[in-house]
């Protein structure tokens, strides 16, 4: 620091390092000071327009009254006014058909996406594709009927599958002997099936029964693991499904979905999996 | 003081300044009052002016029942005459995008700033605003004596009736721009009813704001600060590109014309020294100090020296559109020798005949297909195989059409969902999903090519037809 300034006229502080480093005082740009003068402007327009200071309770509203719940509200709104008209038109219709009519099945199969994912797709995969003991929606194999009437049914009420375990009643030979034929596809021919009365539930040509929901045996689907078909059927004939006296039993149970989910949206649910491909 | 300044020999830095002594930079502080001069550059300058007639011209064209050239940005439609481009067509706008910016290389490579000089809106406003200027106030020299003067009624008059015309120039070409993307008549009519919706009050309102800014106060400043495209075309040119340029083997040393002196006594070159070309640059460079950022290469300085060369009597062309090459050796490369412009020229014709590509096999009606991933494929009862598809089917046309949906692909398909006709609703996309089912033994692979199309009857009776490749996924 120097007392004697030796920049006279020059617009300098007085502040100088080093004989010759001095710091100036000039004045901000003025392109630069209108900026600023018009943010403050600007601070205090968007107060009194918008909620801005926070008190203890409570903060200042603004006098235009937005909010972000508001803001929210408008956009649900702006939503909705869309949705109402297809939901007014659906409202009063069966599943049935709401899948009649070209419109309605499409604005359906959209909004339903959701619900599937909340409710459905936990078990049987976000594209119906089913999981490790669940069933497989997108394909044509139903075990209680592939209608439209019949998913709104198994939805509102739940489902739960039922198979005496065998374990207790055929010889050891005689399960390998029913296995093998339902891998071969050749168990509606075998002696076994009249015998041990399969048919009973599965039917005489083995082809299941929608209204039992017991299992088509010819077809290709298998209910449960097919990595190794033989040791999967043995164990099902073996164990049973659900069967109360077997703590190795098959385990098959759609939960009832009356109390979590309206009529309406079962409605759409119905609609939403019958469009993925399997619907009969 | 310190002896560290001792060390540096002063008379070094003073050269060192000497040597940059003539690059007086304009940063605004002067006004570029330029003078207008008759000529053939001046003339070919209103031409190329006047191309911007179509600008302002352009929106009232019609075609059918609509505007002929309509950027209808809210319902997603670019109207192009007879052509309606939507969302699907954009790639088509990246080359056109690339079209230009090649363009753009390309005649600055060649002969400089074309772009800059005799076509930009900058230039050309600002030519316009200036001409209003040298109307009302009249000369460089009266207007430089006006901006001096105190304010009396007389420079009010003057200065509100040029600023009142800057104005409605202003006010045209914001109306004239948003008329490109609005209908031109539907915007007029709401314009004098006052009724124009805040999109339309805004843009118009820019451009006001932008054209006499920019073309009334800013100027050449722009061309030195703000635009880009002004410092990228300065890489762009080369020792062969020809640029307007100032011959210094003819004109050097410069030396003023002495009264009664004979030409063959003359021991300097033949420029004279009047400035002229500094005067009627609208940038207020001297190309005598050679190419350089300020200059737009505009081509008025030509003129100018042509007209004081033509007093003098000695030859045109001490100013004049010469590569630095052919100034240096006497002559230049033919054009088509020189790389670049091949190069150029090369991905111009690339992105053209992409454009006219497109434009000819703009469909009316353009199918799309996702294939659902979720699940890949499903097993039916009967062993076989179903796949599930979203066709997309995009109908250009303003009345709906009939289309049916068939499939081409692996032995023994069977696409189910399509049995029905589907109808393409105007102007949209439509959506319909479906499922196609091949025997397991049919399928040669993981995955297979399928084709979809769909054809339907046009209004008067034309087939229009599309198709697309999908893949059908089977298990391993």
């Amino acid at each position: 620091m120097s007392d004697k300034n030796p920049f006279p006229g020059e617009n300098n502080t007085g502040h100088i390092w080093d004989d010759n480093i001095r710091e100036l005082a000039n004045p901000i740009p003025r392109w630069w000071m209108i900026g600023f003068w018009i943010s403050i402007l600007w601070v205090v327009g968007y107060g009194v327009l918008y909620p801005m200071i926070p008190g203890s309770n409570d903060h200042t509203k603004g006098v235009t009254g937005w909010t972000q719940i508001g803001e929210y509200q408008e956009g649900l709104d702006q939503v909705e006014a869309i949705r109402g008209k297809f939901e007014e038109q659906i409202k009063d219709l069966s599943a049935a058909e709401i899948l009649a009519d070209d419109g309605l099945s499409t604005y359906t199969v959209a909004s339903a996406r959701v619900l599937f994912g909340d409710y459905c797709a936990a078990c049987h995969g976000s594209g119906g594709q089913g999981g490790p003991g669940f069933p497989v929606l997108a394909d044509d194999d139903w075990l209680y009927g592939g209608k439209i009437e019949n998913l709104v049914q198994t939805i509102t009420n739940g489902r739960r599958g039922m198979m005496t375990a065998q374990g207790a009643i055929l010889k050891p030979e005689e399960v390998d002997t029913l296995a093998q034929a339902i891998v071969d596809g050749t168990i509606a021919e075998e002696p076994l099936f009249k015998t041990k009365a399969c048919f009973a539930c599965h039917g005489m040509d083995a082809k299941g029964n929608p209204a039992l929901g017991s299992a088509n045996l010819t077809d290709a689907i298998w209910r449960f693991d097919e990595d190794d078909k033989l040791a999967s059927a043995k164990y099902t004939i073996i164990h049973g499904v659900n069967a109360a006296n077997d703590p190795k039993t098959r385990q098959a149970v759609m939960p009832s979905f009356k109390d979590r989910l309206s009529e309406g949206d079962i409605k759409k649910l119905a609609v939403y999996v019958y469009k993925l491909g399997g619907g009969q | 003081m310190s002896d560290v300044q001792n060390r540096i020999p002063a008379t070094s830095v003073d050269d060192l300044y000497a040597e940059a002594g003539h690059w007086h930079i304009n940063t605004g502080e002067e006004t570029i009052h330029a003078k207008r001069m008759p000529g053939k550059w001046r003339s070919i300058k209103w031409w190329a002016n006047s191309f911007w007639l179509v600008f302002f011209l352009g929106p009232y064209l019609r075609w059918d029942d609509r505007q002929a050239v309509l950027f209808d940005i809210p319902s997603r439609q670019f109207h192009i005459f007879g052509a309606t481009l939507l969302p699907q067509d954009f790639w088509m706008l990246a080359l056109l995008l690339l079209f230009f910016a090649i363009l753009l290389a390309v005649v600055t490579a060649v002969a400089g700033r074309v772009w800059c000089g005799f076509f930009c809106f900058q230039t050309i406003w600002t030519d316009i605003y200036t001409w209003i200027e040298e109307k009302l106030e009249g000369s460089p020299q009266k207007r430089r004596k006006l901006e001096k003067a105190p304010w009396d009624l007389k420079k009010i008059k003057v200065k509100s009736l040029k600023h009142f015309l800057w104005l409605i120039i202003a006010v045209i070409t914001g109306i004239s721009f948003t008329a490109w993307f609005t209908d031109a008549f539907v915007l007029w009519g709401e314009l004098l009813s006052l009724q124009l919706g805040m999109v339309s009050v805004t843009f118009i309102g820019m451009f006001i704001l932008g054209t006499y800014i920019l073309a009334g106060f800013m100027r050449e400043q722009t061309c030195f600060w703000l635009c880009p495209y002004a410092r990228i075309q300065g890489v762009m040119i080369d020792k062969t590109t020809v640029l307007p340029t100032y011959d210094y083997v003819r004109g050097e040393p410069r030396g003023r014309v002495k009264k009664g002196q004979r030409e063959e006594d003359r021991a300097t070159g033949d420029c004279i020294d009047c400035n002229q070309c500094v005067a009627v640059c609208p940038t207020g460079v001297d190309i005598r100090n050679g190419q350089q950022e300020g200059c737009i290469t505009c081509a008025l300085c030509l003129d100018a020296c042509d007209s004081v060369m033509d007093k003098v009597g000695r030859p045109r062309g001490l100013i004049r559109y010469e590569s630095q090459e052919g100034l240096d050796t006497g002559h230049s490369i033919p054009i088509l020798k020189r790389p670049r412009v091949w190069v150029y020229g090369f991905i111009l014709l690339a992105s053209l005949s992409g454009i006219i590509y497109g434009l000819s096999t703009l469909d009316s009606i353009q199918l799309k297909v996702l294939h659902d991933r979720q699940p890949l494929f499903v097993m039916q009862s009967d062993g076989s195989i179903q796949n599930k598809y979203r066709l997309k089917m995009l109908n250009k046309l303003k009345d709906p059409v009939e289309v049916t949906i068939t499939a081409s692909g692996p032995a023994g398909l069977i696409l189910v969902g399509a049995e029905k006709t589907v109808t393409l609703k105007p102007g949209t996309v439509s959506g319909r999903d479906v499922f196609v089912r091949v025997p397991r033994s049919n399928l040669v692979g993981e995955s297979q090519s399928i084709i979809f199309y769909i054809e339907g009857a046009g209004d008067s009776n034309q087939i229009l037809k599309s198709k697309r490749e999908s893949v059908f996924i089977g298990p391993r």
